[in-house]
């Protein structure tokens, strides 16, 4: 779905939308003359929407990095190799030849690591990319990156979205529920569809609050966002679970990278 | 004040009096304006479950400049806030529609709703009452029979004129979700009430009986992607009516084609723009209003931005869509904050059907002439209002210079709404509702 961003007036971040969607809805069940269909159908359609753009916007996120990663790979490989051999990814039609090296990579997302030829091991995307970021951070903390499709030029920091996994500062075992939660999301999709929506709200609000890593917000209203799903599948077609979106959408986004040559 | 008659087919003047309550509060909020067939009488609700009726005065020769203004004639709490103990749910007094029957006798009828219950109320005059009884004195009091000597018949002196009103049906327990709108059938027999899902119909003389004739709840309401939001019989046919739906389309059934009206006879919905689709787009394209024009040939939506005419013969796209006030689409967003873009805005047509309004922001309402193209956005406030003067066209200033009389978007006032009018049947008088004024306009002709 194309969202006309432009038109926007304020900043329109899909989280904040989604934020205030949900807040609506619960205010709602409290104001007189009891919960108005129609209204919280509109605004169930907004979170829908903003739910849509969040996921495509985090799953292209995750994606870059992934992306990033292999490419990080296959420069510290060749560089322990041979120098000065000339770098297939380097070369327009060598990134082509570079495509049928990773064929899974149309896979999907959770299978993104075991994909790209083993070089890594597999382990779920979010969680990995976040703890494997000291290992290349001697190497390069930049890369620029052309895109043969669309011409354009764009430069991965090191730095990931820390927020994807809880708190920057926090250790591992704190990083794992997060991690663990948001795999939960991809993997079950339209889980629990007896599950009462209010009672998982109220969880979730709960939750919301326990949270105190600033950078929690994301990966809570990630978890608010699985809550919710299930209790409004019929807005979602049938066949689109969130694996399969988010598969859709690293399709959508497929084409552009496997033409992209990286600069150093 | 410069004289705008180029800009308008008619003027109009504000009233001599403003109506409405001295002290503001949410009860008094206007929630529904409505004239009568003849246009002698208006009546409006409130958010307190109040209905204030008010009589045109007669025209008279002594006092040629009191030309037909209108007087509150009756008021009467028609709904009160009510308890479902089932559910534990407040049932709002907020009177939703009221719809006039044609008068037939000395008395007049009117049906109002809130949120679960409509009722038909008689208003009727008295202006004499009987006198002399036997067995009672004047001021009430029994009289002992053994006092009493000989017999009168009791005869009907004047006295001043009061108008009372009583409620003469109570239509309930036949919504599970919230009445949106009734409409009384040109049979003058039946009348439907309509919540999200349902239509139901209903014979004025029987309360504890309806039919339901249109239901689109899914089986399983996970699957719920639309609603009713409107519902209205054709002015002449008194087997069709017509339904909008939250999704901006329109439904057009035939009753003498099966006892439950899901297959509609009828669809009109115009495409969706692809360019301008925003995260808003299910909201602002949710139809709020659906009036059939008078002469029964087309009808009038309304939804967050637009109001559009349709031709019955043609359902793939609107005759006519006109900008209410098109410089919102880039502030959808901060009107989501404020819930603003969920108002639902009414729609009316002229006696002719030429000429159409509907309400917007800052007190303002907008006219749109189908014949001429021209339109025109009007104030309806106080200061702006001096007795026998002339309105003066506002306009809204979208970006770049604004000019001395025009006010800048950012400069609207969103919570001075107008979402109620309604237009005299046969002369240029309009009412407008403005939080709790209510305003009446009439047309300088002389």
């Amino acid at each position: 779905m194309e969202v006309d961003r432009g038109a926007m007036d304020c900043a329109v971040d899909a989280q904040s939308l989604i934020s205030m969607s949900l807040m609506k809805i619960h205010s709602s069940r409290t104001q007189r003359g009891g919960i108005k269909l129609h209204k919280n159908l509109l605004v169930s359609y907004v979170l829908r929407n903003a739910r849509q753009l969040y996921i495509r916007e985090k799953y292209a996120e995750i994606y870059r990095m992934q992306q990033y990663e292999e490419v990080m790979a296959v420069c510290s490989g060749i560089q322990e190799l041979e120098p000065l051999e000339p770098l297939e990814p380097l070369e327009p039609q060598g990134a082509e030849d570079a495509e049928p090296e990773q064929p899974g990579r149309a896979a999907g997302c959770g299978d993104e690591s075991r994909a790209a030829g083993g070089r890594e091991p597999p382990e779920p995307p979010y969680y990995r990319s976040c703890c494997m970021e000291d290992q290349f951070s001697q190497n390069c903390n930049k890369t620029t990156v052309l895109d043969l499709d669309t011409h354009v030029v764009t430069t991965v920091e090191n730095g990931f979205l820390h927020q994807d996994c809880c708190c920057a500062a926090a250790a591992a075992p704190q990083c794992a529920p997060g991690a663990a939660a948001r795999k939960r999301k991809v993997d079950s999709a339209g889980c629990s569809p007896d599950a009462e929506e209010p009672s998982d709200y109220t969880a979730g609000r709960k939750r919301l609050k326990r949270e105190e890593c600033s950078g929690a917000d994301a990966s809570n209203i990630s978890n608010l966002i699985s809550i919710f799903g299930s209790g409004f599948s019929g807005l979602l077609s049938r066949q689109a679970d969130l694996e399969q979106v988010c598969s859709k959408q690293a399709l959508a986004s497929l084409g552009a990278w496997t033409r992209a040559i990286v600069a150093f | 004040m410069k004289c705008f008659s180029r800009y308008l087919p008619y003027l109009f003047r504000p009233p001599s009096t403003i109506l409405s309550s001295t002290c503001h509060t949410e009860a008094d909020i206007i929630s529904t304006v409505e004239f009568n067939s003849t246009g002698e009488l208006l009546a409006t609700g409130d958010k307190g479950g109040r209905v204030v009726v008010f009589q045109r005065e007669q025209e008279s020769k002594t006092q040629p400049h009191r030309r037909g203004e209108y007087n509150v004639y009756s008021t009467f709490q028609s709904h009160e806030p009510e308890f479902d103990y089932l559910k534990s749910l407040e049932i709002e007094e907020k009177i939703n529609k009221i719809k006039w029957l044609p008068q037939q006798n000395a008395a007049y009828f009117l049906l109002s709703t809130n949120d679960k219950t409509v009722k038909l109320w008689k208003i009727s005059e008295r202006d004499k009452r009987p006198e002399g009884y036997n067995l009672k004195d004047e001021d009430g009091r029994f009289r002992d029979p053994s006092t009493i000597t000989t017999l009168r018949v009791p005869v009907l002196q004047p006295m001043d004129l009061m108008v009372e009103a009583t409620a003469r049906r109570v239509f309930s327990n036949a919504h599970t979700y919230h009445i949106n709108s009734i409409s009384v059938n040109s049979d003058l027999q039946t009348f439907i009430s309509t919540d999200d899902l349902r239509v139901n119909l209903w014979n004025l003389e029987i309360t504890d009986r309806s039919f339901n004739i249109v239901d689109i709840k899914p089986a399983n309401m996970e699957e719920l992607t639309e609603v009713i939001t409107s519902a209205e019989f054709h002015p002449q046919q008194c087997h069709t009516f017509a339904y909008s739906s939250s999704k901006g389309s329109i439904r057009l059934c035939d009753m003498r084609q099966a006892a439950l009206c899901d297959k509609h006879c009828k669809y009109f919905e115009e495409p969706e723009d692809p360019s301008t689709r925003s995260f808003f787009s299910e909201i602002i394209s949710s139809i709020s209003d659906v009036k059939f024009s008078h002469n029964g040939r087309y009808l009038m939506t309304r939804d967050y931005l637009t109001v559009k005419v349709w031709d019955l013969q043609m359902e793939n796209k609107p005759l006519e869509t006109y900008q209410v006030h098109d410089y919102l689409r880039g502030k959808l967003c901060s009107l989501y904050e404020n819930d603003c873009i969920f108002d639902k805005f009414e729609c009316v047509w002229n006696g002719s059907d030429s000429v159409i309004m509907t309400g917007s922001y800052n007190n303002f309402f907008r006219m749109f002439d189908r014949n001429t193209k021209r339109d025109v956005t009007l104030e309806a406030s106080r200061e702006n209002s001096k007795p026998r003067a002339i309105l003066k066209p506002r306009k809204v200033c979208v970006g770049g210079k604004r000019r001395k009389d025009e006010i800048s978007v950012d400069s609207l006032d969103f919570s001075k709404k107008i979402l109620h009018t309604t237009w005299h049947p046969h002369e240029n008088i309009i009412a407008v509702a403005a939080t709790n004024n209510l305003y009446i306009f009439q047309d300088k002709v002389n």
